[in-house]
């Protein structure tokens, strides 16, 4: 699997280098300016992009920016945002931007290096992954309405690992039941919050955040 | 800023008398001109005079006062018309001595009014303007006039039919056109009398007008007590704010790192005896840096929130309120941004509104209006909660208030026991830059 880094920073830009090589993954191009990134991702046929949101010229959002222009451009092309802290409107940003093969991440999140290459993973393979902070936010968000209410202790907890983009396999093994346990959950917290079931797992996170996001 | 408007004119003058003669002539004709708005200026001050006048007369009742609700303020043009006038002419900076209205309601406007000395000082102004301003402004324009009169004559006296303007000085008859090119004597005397009295004619109006029309010495002193009060307060506070910064860094993200490589400082000693102990106490490590990484992220986003910086005021008001926990409407119309210290005050104002929106309202939801109308930023929070808000009681609205006082800006909180609360805050900026910010509604 072939990855684009954008990262201003030399020692991350170095480190996510190194760890996503340790992991099998080839990083054909590791650029640090927002430029030289959407360069990058026009030309060289990469599989993912992992992307740092704040980068040169301004400093500002920049790399999220150039993740969704290359979204725009090449549609469904899988891109991993990373950043030093996590905003819901960036969330809703990248989410809007064309369906799956998208991230959003706490840098922190590289430190479990297992996790992170396995989203990175997710990513390149058209699924969706979210920050635990991201969901977490949302599913506060929406306390006092009803259907929510509704969810038992065990179903929230899955509904917020389904929103970060987990598949039922890992959910399960999260939470230390069978993936036929997962699976009455899944389909007992669409019935609840009156949504078509899917099978699909990265349909199955869009429909959930869709609808914690209330839009 | 101030200061300028106590500063004697002499700049003017003495650029004046290293003008160029080409110079001193556009000079002096762009004073013609002013001259002439002078003149014309006078009407409506007439005009204001007499109903204003009425209207006090009449205050008693409701119509007098009816009236004065929209006369007061159409003074209050015209004079910031002659403020910008007199600035041109005497280049100064004349700063505008309003009171703020204390609310928006005709009763309110009405008592800052009454209490106001510049609405007094504009209304005696009136009075002088329309006799000695526009006495003034007629002899500064009657000699642009005889200067045109005089330099035109000779072919006036062409183009009209014989014996139209024959003159008849006594010893002396002008009856012919070479004749009426003599007149062009009196031009001199004109555009003499023109080049010598025009600039002070001019400048006596517009320092008359500076006099009555800039912040009294009174005004002025008020203003410096409030402004050397505001700056101790700010200073205190950003003092207060560094000291709880270095405290949460301290104990906060500091004190992790350190643990941090004690634990990283064991992890590598047991490597060698007990790999398992060893690979348990780098996952610890791990965790304890995403904790560390936790605090540092709430202390930056207390100091300066990422999210202001990337998008502004607008996005990050945007921002904010997809993170709290109950639906809130964010309506913005800027067509540009504000400086990035009042942006910063009236986002954390904003959030400040909104943490009470969520903490004490028990609101349903709530709307955040953004506008900047006039050189007027203004951001409106309502919610349909309990009301019942009080600056007086909550230190957090109080403190609110107390950083946009800093900034001479203000706040306004209308909330009756039952609700809605309507909490109005207001900064007088520019804005920069035409880089427009979609409006945009959001839930």
């Amino acid at each position: 699997m072939r990855v684009v880094i954008g990262e201003d920073n030399a020692l991350l830009r170095d480190g996510l280098t190194r760890l996503l090589e340790a992991n099998e993954l080839e990083v054909v191009a590791a650029v640090d300016h927002a430029d030289a990134l959407a360069d990058a991702l026009r030309d060289t046929d990469a599989d993912v992009a992992v992307v740092d949101v704040r980068m040169p010229p301004t400093f500002t959002d920049e790399g999220l920016r150039v993740a969704i222009e290359t979204r725009a451009a090449r549609p469904g092309f899988p891109v991993l945002v990373l950043s030093q802290y996590v905003e819901q409107l960036y969330a809703r940003e990248l989410l809007s931007s064309g369906e799956g093969a998208v991230g959003y991440l706490l840098k922190d999140r590289v430190a479990d290096v297992a996790a992170f290459v396995d989203a990175v993973r997710t990513v390149a393979g058209g699924g969706t992954v979210l920050d635990p902070e991201v969901v977490s936010t949302l599913l506060a968000r929406r306390q006092s309405d009803t259907p929510l209410q509704r969810l038992t202790e065990r179903e929230r907890e899955v509904l917020a690992l389904m929103a970060e983009g987990r598949s039922n396999t890992a959910i399960a093994s999260n939470l230390f039941v069978t993936d036929k346990a997962i699976g009455k959950h899944t389909s007992n917290i669409f019935a609840k919050l009156d949504l078509p079931p899917h099978d699909d797992d990265n349909r199955r996170v869009l429909a959930v955040v869709a609808y914690l996001q209330g839009s | 800023m101030s200061t300028t408007t106590t500063t004697t004119t002499t700049t003017g003058r003495a650029d004046e008398r290293l003008m160029s003669f080409g110079a001193g002539l556009a000079y002096r004709l762009r004073l013609s001109g002013l001259s002439l708005a002078y003149v014309l200026l006078a009407v409506p001050a007439v005009v204001l005079v007499c109903v204003t006048t009425t209207a006090l007369g009449v205050a008693v009742v409701g119509v007098g006062l009816v009236l004065l609700l929209l006369v007061v303020p159409l003074i209050a043009q015209l004079a910031n018309v002659h403020r910008a006038l007199a600035e041109q002419v005497l280049d100064i900076t004349i700063e505008r001595p309003y009171k703020p209205a204390a609310s928006s309601s005709p009763q309110g406007l009405l008592l800052t009014w009454v209490g106001d000395s510049a609405r007094w000082r504009d209304y005696a102004w009136l009075w002088v303007k329309i006799t000695i301003g526009w006495a003034t402004a007629w002899i500064a324009f009657g000699l642009s006039l005889a200067v045109l009169w005089y330099a035109v004559f000779p072919f006036v006296y062409w183009v009209t039919p014989a014996g139209v303007f024959d003159m008849n000085y006594g010893i002396f008859t002008m009856d012919t056109q070479a004749e009426a090119f003599l007149e062009w004597f009196f031009l001199l005397i004109a555009f003499s009398l023109w080049w010598l009295l025009v600039p002070p004619l001019v400048r006596f109006v517009a320092t008359l007008d500076r006099n009555m029309l800039a912040p009294s010495r009174d005004q002025l002193e008020k203003r410096v007590a409030h402004v050397a009060q505001t700056r101790a307060e700010s200073i205190d506070h950003s003092a207060a704010e560094l000291r709880r910064i270095e405290r949460d860094l301290h104990d906060g993200a500091q004190a992790r790192l350190v643990s941090l490589g004690m634990t990283l400082g064991l992890a590598e000693q047991m490597l060698a005896t007990d790999p398992d102990g060893a690979a348990r106490l780098l996952a610890e490590a791990r965790d304890s840096s995403t904790t560390a990484l936790g605090d540092l992220r709430s202390v930056v986003r207390g100091i300066h929130p990422p999210v202001l910086a990337d998008r502004g005021f607008a996005g990050a008001v945007q921002a904010l309120a997809l993170d709290l926990s109950l639906p809130v409407t964010v309506v913005v119309t800027l067509p540009g941004r504000p400086p990035t210290p009042i942006e910063s005050a009236m986002y954390f104002a904003v959030a400040e509104c909104l943490a009470n929106v969520v903490k004490h309202a028990s609101a349903s939801r709530a709307t955040v209006e953004l506008t900047w109308d006039d050189g007027l930023l203004r951001a409106t929070v309502t919610d349909d909660g309990v009301g019942g808000a009080s600056p007086d009681r909550g230190s957090g609205l109080a403190g609110v208030a107390r950083r946009l006082d800093a900034l001479d800006g203000r706040m306004e909180v209308v909330s009756p026991v039952g609700g809605p609360t309507v909490v109005t805050l207001e900064v007088a900026c520019a804005l920069s830059s035409a880089r427009t910010t979609p409006s945009s509604a959001t839930d």
